[in-house]
């Protein structure tokens, strides 16, 4: 197998390749340019990294938030055509389960933890997870005072958690998305033949849509 | 390839998912998927909406556009894509679905414009664009007359609207007079029940604007006047006589659009006029322009209502014309660019 994985969910692009065994190559951007400007020349990077071209990849994941809709999408519509180009399976990962996979790897936590990332807006995306990193509810959107108190006083990785220290009091890293780590994750969940996610985006708000049915007067009484 | 190239075209600048696949100037499918109605409750178009319906109708698009077409993806030559102007959100889904094509079929990528993309369009059903042309776009999103002497690299705005589109006025109204959305059809097929009984304004065409806005449009005075003049009326407890008002209206945004244009064709020595954009589906916009064109000896080229609104096709259509000229084609770091100006025919890269 030869997958390649990638996650535009949070400020990173990022995109690693993986043979089943080990991860082959990984690449990451930050920037000032947007998501849709990083994100192809990315993979094309991590792909002559690994010294191969598209066609030999034989597997895809694609990190399906949560994270802002814009850059998700992203993410979402270039894996999704990639799959149809190439006709090659792909699989949906949650980001926050990467994240939480290389917290638990690397041994930053070590019993109960919540995964935080910025939600903008004042919020954070947020899931908790238990001590071998099995995600224990699906992420929500809140407020980082409505988190419940366990969960926030819990060791908190991702970026989110360091953004609001006055309510995650124990912020750990890492705090973005790696794509080795989801890259890792996807591998495993493939091989564990466990129910795997599509690519529908985790974008757990609904759209910004002001109706406006009544018509306004432009005549002054 | 190089003569008869198959190009598959992408366009999601609004809301209309647009996958279109040409073999040079032959047309050979031209699949849309629309969320036009999960906006009109809204009134107009939520961008939001409209790029999470890009997203799902991308990938069915791409495969209904192949499987009408009779090819595989492996057999397409070039890609194109809408790199603006348009909604930044909805632009970005079809140029990342753009650049993974063209990423992974190994194929070169065009970033183009809108604009330029609605006049290549008429190639696909008049044949080759005569050089110069001029061009008169009208849409929700632009009001624009175009001269081009060559549709792949050299566009020159004479005029656009000052305030709204003219789409735009057609919507605004149709809401003052009570029809859906998207207003346009609806005011076109009250109209064909009404007579041009009230004189609205005809905007930017007084003795100074023809000087300082010879071929600019506006359409937000017409529009407040249409407003005016129907509450003017149910103030007063009369009934407003929709289809007359709808007429009138309809009449003040055609002639000035055919005046103007006609008259960029006559000072420039343009002998051809092409129309596009969804207002060009208009039938009294079609009939003016025909009558004014022919007086004037003006060849007018309307494509068919399906081509002029957004579409893959016309995308395409660009593309092919691109790849065939020998045009230069952009890199997978190209931009998507909301405020794309016209003049610029590809999309322009490290600029930023
Ligand atoms: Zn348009």
């Amino acid at each position: 197998m030869l997958l390649l994985a990638f996650d535009t969910s949070s400020a990173a692009v990022t995109a690693a390749v993986h043979d089943g065994v080990s991860m082959i190559a990984s690449a990451a951007e930050f920037g000032s340019q947007s998501h849709g400007e990083l994100l192809a020349p990315t993979i094309a990077a991590v792909l002559s990294r690994a010294g191969v071209g598209p066609s030999a990849i034989t597997h895809l994941a694609v990190g399906v938030g949560p994270g802002p809709f814009t850059g998700l999408r992203v993410g979402v519509v270039t894996a999704r055509v990639m799959a149809e180009a190439l006709a090659i399976p792909l699989i949906g990962v949650c980001s926050l389960d990467a994240i939480a996979l290389q917290a638990v790897s690397e041994s930053a936590v070590d019993g109960p933890f919540c995964v935080a990332t910025d939600a903008r807006r004042k919020e954070v995306y947020v899931a908790s997870y238990d001590a071998r990193g099995v995600r224990l509810d699906d992420p929500a959107v809140l407020r980082p005072a409505d988190v419940e108190l366990h969960v926030r006083q819990s060791p908190a990785v991702g970026a989110g958690a360091w953004l609001y220290p006055d309510e995650f009091i124990d912020p750990r890293e890492p705090r973005l998305v790696s794509g080795a780590w989801l890259a890792a994750f996807a591998v495993a969940a493939i091989a564990s033949g466990e129910s795997l996610l599509d690519s529908t985006p985790l974008y757990l708000r609904r759209p910004d849509a002001v109706a406006s049915l009544t018509r306004k007067k432009v005549t002054r009484p | 390839m190089r003569d008869e190239p198959l190009v598959l075209g992408i366009e999601t600048s609004c809301d209309e998912t647009g996958v279109g696949i040409v073999r040079g100037v032959t047309l050979l499918a031209d699949s849309i998927a629309s969320s036009v109605e999960e906006h009109a409750r809204f009134g107009g178009v939520v961008p939001e909406v409209a790029s999470r319906a890009h997203l799902d109708a991308m990938v069915p698009m791409i495969r209904r556009a192949c499987e009408t077409a009779g090819v595989a993806l492996t057999d397409v030559d070039a890609i194109a894509v809408t790199a603006g102007p348009g909604l930044a959100g909805a632009l970005l889904v079809g140029v990342a679905a753009a650049k993974a094509l063209s990423f992974s079929l190994g194929i070169p990528l065009y970033g183009v414009n809108h604009l330029a993309a609605h006049v290549a369009v008429d190639q696909l059903q008049h044949g080759r664009l005569p050089e110069p042309v001029m061009a008169l776009l009208v849409s929700g999103g632009h009001s624009s007359l175009l001269l081009v002497p060559d549709v792949t690299g050299d566009i020159r705005p004479l005029g656009a609207t000052v305030d709204d589109a003219a789409g735009e006025a057609f919507d605004k109204v149709a809401r003052v007079l009570g029809l859906p959305f998207p207003g346009g059809p609806h005011i076109d097929r009250v109209s064909g029940e009404g007579r041009i009984a009230i004189e609205f304004p005809r905007g930017l065409t007084s003795g100074r604007d023809m000087q300082e806005h010879r071929f600019d449009f506006s359409f937000s005075g017409l529009k407040t006047a249409v407003a005016r003049w129907v509450e003017a009326r149910e103030m007063a407890g009369e009934p407003v006589p929709v289809a007359d008002v709808a007429a009138s209206f309809q009449e003040a945004v055609v002639d000035v659009l055919t005046r103007k244009a006609l008259l960029a064709c006559a000072e420039h020595g343009v002998d051809h006029l092409v129309l596009g954009g969804g207002v060009a589906a208009n039938s009294r916009l079609r009939a003016m322009a025909q009558e004014r064109c022919d007086a004037a000896g003006v060849l007018l080229r309307v494509p068919r209502p399906a081509l002029c609104t957004d579409n893959g096709a016309m995308v395409a259509a660009l593309g092919s014309e691109m790849v065939v000229r020998g045009r230069s084609p952009g890199s997978l770091g190209l931009p998507a660019d909301s405020s794309m100006p016209v003049t610029d025919v590809s999309a322009r890269e490290g600029a930023r």
